[in-house]
């Protein structure tokens, strides 16, 4: 059997994009939650108090200053240490992609925020708008524009990453195409080559039509 | 926590702490030059080189350095090409970052206003001395953050090299997890191993930034 | 050829995707002559000023200054570049350089002169605008005025053969218009030649030698600036004109 072969034989694609959905869904898991208390975290970070933007500045840097993988390692192994919770791969992962991604995602909407320039708050108020109706119809709709392509590359972001877990024992799309390699050993010795450069592109077929939709949606917005 | 077991084993870490560094120093330095050189193909949208570059970039940014990795060292040598897990890792970098630094120095040389190249060419500047007077300087401190990230970024990167069975803090951490269930204390010394080789970097960038940007540059 | 002739333009075309924005001009300029160009917006006098210096590419006719051929993408441009001083609405001062090293780089690297003397000589023109003790001092600490003064002398320190000033005042705040526009009546009285496109209606007539009104693509009209303002050949050029007065 040819590498390529392998790809296809048997039920052996749809198996790699079995594996392929494990990791999607642990991003698109901890992008949603991510975004809810980002936004949380984004507001708590343009508040007057200054000891709240600290603790959130804190918060944000702690996260950002170790790889993910670092971060990974310490839930999965550490947890289980000191707590004796014995934590799967995939919900250490959860928990590790939601931390770092409530981290970028409530910079990315304290960025929006503050972008939003002052006179568009004082020519709301000078029409005589309420607060809430600045907020709804005025500051809002702004920022939403400015904050969604960024949420659309965070996301990629986090897709990508989400590759690592197969390193704590996931069985993702490369642990099924290790799988898949091994048993065709024999078979299809140049299986490797095929199934790893198969991988590659799904990756990218997700990843890119996103960086172009984001990419389009922040050239429209400017 | 054991003290005596940290004695024993932080040699071990220095070790791959360096090769880490190297291999990751190595890495940033090729991803710095093969973006500068797809950036300067895109911004003269040089012929053939162009299209290669915008499509080299966009691979290497929308895929996994781990994926990237994985067809590296378990799937090229099936079509003939064995790389040591050392060149791997640096190849493998190289390839992740050089897309990344294309599109932050590309974005340094666009954001070049088109008053400044004119004014250029009616004080009689040739392409080379626009080059290499007017455009480049401006563009150099327009990414100069961008590429700081990039640095930054990258270096976090290289923890994934274990992957490819590169004996690097995450394998030595792993390792010792593994054989000797002290999961703390070898937690304990990957994360110090990892502030000592990021922190240092990204304060004295975040500072660089703070200058520059009071300079108003 | 009349050797006092600087810039010679012969049925100038541009076109712009479907747009004509230049249909058709003659225009010659001689040694020492201010022509003023005038119009409205849109009426295609930037864009003949930036064909003049082959910062565009054109679709008919022909530039000559000394008889050379000026052409779009040519090597040879940047030798009649040295000769053509321009200076730009925004200013185009590169921000990474100080005024003196804005001033100083077209004589040391395109010239290659000897560095004292250009110093010398940079630092006369800056004193002579008043800029002698900006030359230290980087573009963003200057205001619109002075970094306008400054890219006026980054376009003389060459010693161009004719100077082109392209709405140099429109971006200035109303202060600071009337401090940049005596250096250049300095620079006409001296003797400069250059063209101006300018909507500063009594800096014009002040300025000029000649006065051009130019409407869709085309010369409308030419006249010497007391002629011109007073009374006009043309209905455009008064319609023109009125636009300018409040009165009714």
């Amino acid at each position: 059997m040819r590498g390529y072969e392998v790809l296809f034989a048997g039920n052996n694609f749809l198996r790699l994009l079995g594996g392929l959905w494990v990791t999607i869904r642990i991003s698109l898991i901890s992008i949603g939650i991510s975004l809810v208390l980002g936004v949380l975290l984004g507001a708590a970070m343009t508040v007057r108090n200054r000891a709240v933007r600290a603790i959130c500045k804190i918060y944000l840097e702690v996260v950002r200053i170790m790889p993910q993988l670092v971060w990974l390692f310490i839930v999965f192994f550490g947890i289980t240490r000191s707590t004796g919770i014995n934590l799967s791969g995939e919900a250490a992962a959860m928990i590790v992609f939601t931390i770092w991604g409530t981290a970028e995602m409530g910079d990315l909407v304290r960025g929006a925020f503050i972008s939003i320039p002052k006179h568009q708050y004082e020519s709301g108020l000078a029409l005589g708008l309420g607060k809430a109706q600045l907020y709804g119809y005025v500051i809002i709709p702004q920022t939403i524009r400015r904050l969604t392509p960024n949420i659309i590359n965070l996301s990629t972001r986090m897709i990508k990453t989400t590759a690592l877990v197969s390193l704590i024992g996931v069985t993702e799309v490369l642990k099924v195409g290790k799988q898949i390699i091994d048993a065709n050993r024999y078979d299809a010795p140049d299986a490797a080559l095929w199934v790893y450069a198969a991988i590659f592109f799904m990756y990218f077929i997700i990843c890119f039509p996103l960086s172009v939709f984001s990419k389009k949606l922040s050239d429209k917005f400017r | 926590m054991d003290r005596s077991f940290i004695n024993k084993y932080y040699p071990l870490y220095i070790e791959s702490a360096v090769l880490t560094v190297t291999i990751g120093c190595m890495g940033i330095i090729l991803s710095v030059i093969i973006g500068m050189l797809c950036a300067l193909c895109r911004y003269y949208k040089i012929p053939i080189l162009n299209a290669i570059a915008a499509a080299y970039t966009e691979l290497s940014r929308n895929t996994p350095l781990i994926v990237q990795l994985f067809f590296l060292f378990f799937g090229l040598p099936k079509a003939g090409i064995v790389l040591s897990p050392e060149v791997c890792g640096t190849v493998g970098l190289a390839f992740l970052g050089g897309g990344y630094m294309s599109e932050s120095f590309l974005s340094g040389l666009v954001s070049v206003k088109k008053t400044h190249l004119e004014a250029a060419a009616s004080l009689g500047l040739n392409e080379l001395q626009t080059m290499t007077n007017v455009v480049f300087p401006q563009a150099a401190s327009v990414s100069a953050p961008a590429v700081c990230a990039n640095v930054i970024f990258l270096l976090k990167e290289t923890s994934v090299f274990s992957a490819v069975s590169l004996a690097d803090l995450m394998y030595t951490a792993k390792d010792l997890i593994g054989m000797y269930y002290s999961t703390t204390e070898a937690l304990t010394m990957l994360v110090i191993a990892y502030l000592i080789m990021i922190l240092p970097v990204s304060i004295v960038f975040t500072l660089l930034e703070r200058r520059m940007h009071r300079a108003g540059i | 050829m009349n050797e006092d002739i600087v810039i010679e333009v012969k049925g100038l075309k541009k076109v712009f995707g479907e747009n004509v924005i230049i249909n058709g001009i003659d225009l010659t300029v001689r040694k020492g002559e201010t022509v003023v160009l005038i119009g409205p917006s849109g009426c295609g006098k930037s864009t003949l000023l930036r064909c003049l210096n082959g910062l565009e590419p054109i679709q008919g006719g022909s530039v000559f200054l000394h008889g050379e051929p000026v052409e779009y993408g040519k090597r040879s441009l940047n030798k009649i570049r040295q000769k053509i001083g321009m200076v730009f609405q925004d200013y185009g001062l590169f921000p990474h350089m100080t005024v003196l090293d804005n001033v100083m780089l077209a004589p040391l690297k395109v010239q290659k002169r000897p560095k004292d003397e250009v110093k010398t000589e940079a630092m006369a023109l800056l004193e002579r605008v008043g800029l002698g003790d900006k030359a230290k001092s980087y573009p963003s600490q200057l205001s619109g005025g002075q970094q306008q003064r400054a890219a006026i002398v980054r376009s003389l320190v060459v010693n161009p053969d004719i100077m082109l000033l392209d709405e140099i005042t429109a971006a200035l705040d109303p202060e600071m218009v009337h401090e940049v526009l005596n250096v250049v009546l300095d620079l006409a009285k001296n003797g400069s030649t250059m063209i101006i496109v300018t909507h500063e209606m009594a800096f014009a007539e002040a300025v000029a030698d000649r006065v051009i009104l130019m409407d869709g693509g085309v010369i409308v009209e030419e006249n010497p600036p007391q002629k011109f303002f007073h009374d006009a050949d043309t209905e455009r050029a008064k319609k023109f004109l009125s636009t300018f007065s409040y009165s009714k």
